[in-house]
């Protein structure tokens, strides 16, 4: 299944995505970058779409 | 799926545009801009979290409305450049130098207040007079209004450019106090975690 997969490093912890995450599986983690919770992610890709930065990719998790 | 429901903190775009209408009336206003940069510091060493940035930042949700539902936006991917760690804190340091010059002015007109000046500048290059704005009040508080009031117009431009062409919020990818506090959170985060394991080589 497609999932939502964050480039850490690039990531500038706006929060964009936790916005439009339907899901509420984003969370900015100690406020450095986001983290999906991959078990709750649906692979919607809202985020992608949203993410100013565009770090976030939709991949391929078994 | 359901729909997010609105809090009240979604609604304080109104408070950005506020803020531009009230510093048309009277530029001291303008000060209310220390909000934007004292409150966002305030989480990130208190608490070590981007809470303003991911909830109560005005412009963001400014930017998101004319990009998103006014549809203003081309919401094309940002130029490498723009996100790059270098690009990011090289503009912090502009930004920040930009700002201790407004200090630094407002100084000089409160040691003579006949250098004040009634002027705006705009995107640190053109002056613009703004006088209807000025209904006399100490000269150094008036300057400070005066520079602060400028930056908060000049980022709120480049913003509004870049979201034009690129994602909507694209701002927060090289704004200077997003990138401050998230260099904050990430010092906070190291501390804390050398504090972790120096409590934990205790027990060994």
């Amino acid at each position: 299944m497609r999932k939502a997969i964050i480039n850490q490093k690039q990531c500038v912890s706006c929060g964009a995505c936790v916005k439009v995450c339907p899901r509420d599986a984003i969370e900015i983690y100690k406020g450095m970058y986001a983290k999906v919770d991959l078990d709750k992610c649906v692979g919607c890709s809202l985020c992608k779409k949203a993410c100013p930065a565009s770090v976030i990719e939709m991949e391929d998790v078994k | 799926m359901k729909k997010k429901k609105n809090s009240w903190y979604d609604y304080l775009w109104i408070a950005t545009i506020l803020y531009f209408i009230l510093g048309l009336f009277n530029v001291v206003f303008a000060w209310l801009g220390m909000i934007c940069m004292a409150v966002p510091l305030y989480f990130a060493i208190k608490d070590g979290k981007k809470t303003y940035c991911n909830k109560y930042c005005g412009r963001s949700q400014l930017m998101d409305l004319l990009g998103n539902r006014l549809k203003l936006s081309k919401r094309k991917e940002c130029p490498a450049v723009l996100k790059s760690t270098t690009f990011r804190y090289a503009f912090l340091i502009f930004f920040m130098t930009m700002f201790s010059m407004s200090i630094v002015t407002t100084y000089v007109v409160y040691k003579d207040a006949a250098t004040f000046r009634q002027v705006i500048t705009l995107l640190w290059t053109f002056k613009v007079p703004f006088t209807f704005n000025y209904h006399g009040t100490i000269p150094w508080v008036s300057q400070f209004a005066y520079g602060l009031y400028s930056l908060m117009l000049t980022s709120t431009i480049l913003g509004i450019i870049t979201m034009v062409f690129f994602k909507p919020r694209t701002w927060c990818v090289y704004c200077p106090i997003g990138t401050m506090t998230q260099g904050i959170c990430k010092l906070k985060a190291m501390n804390l975690k050398s504090e972790y394991d120096h409590d934990n080589k205790a027990f060994d």
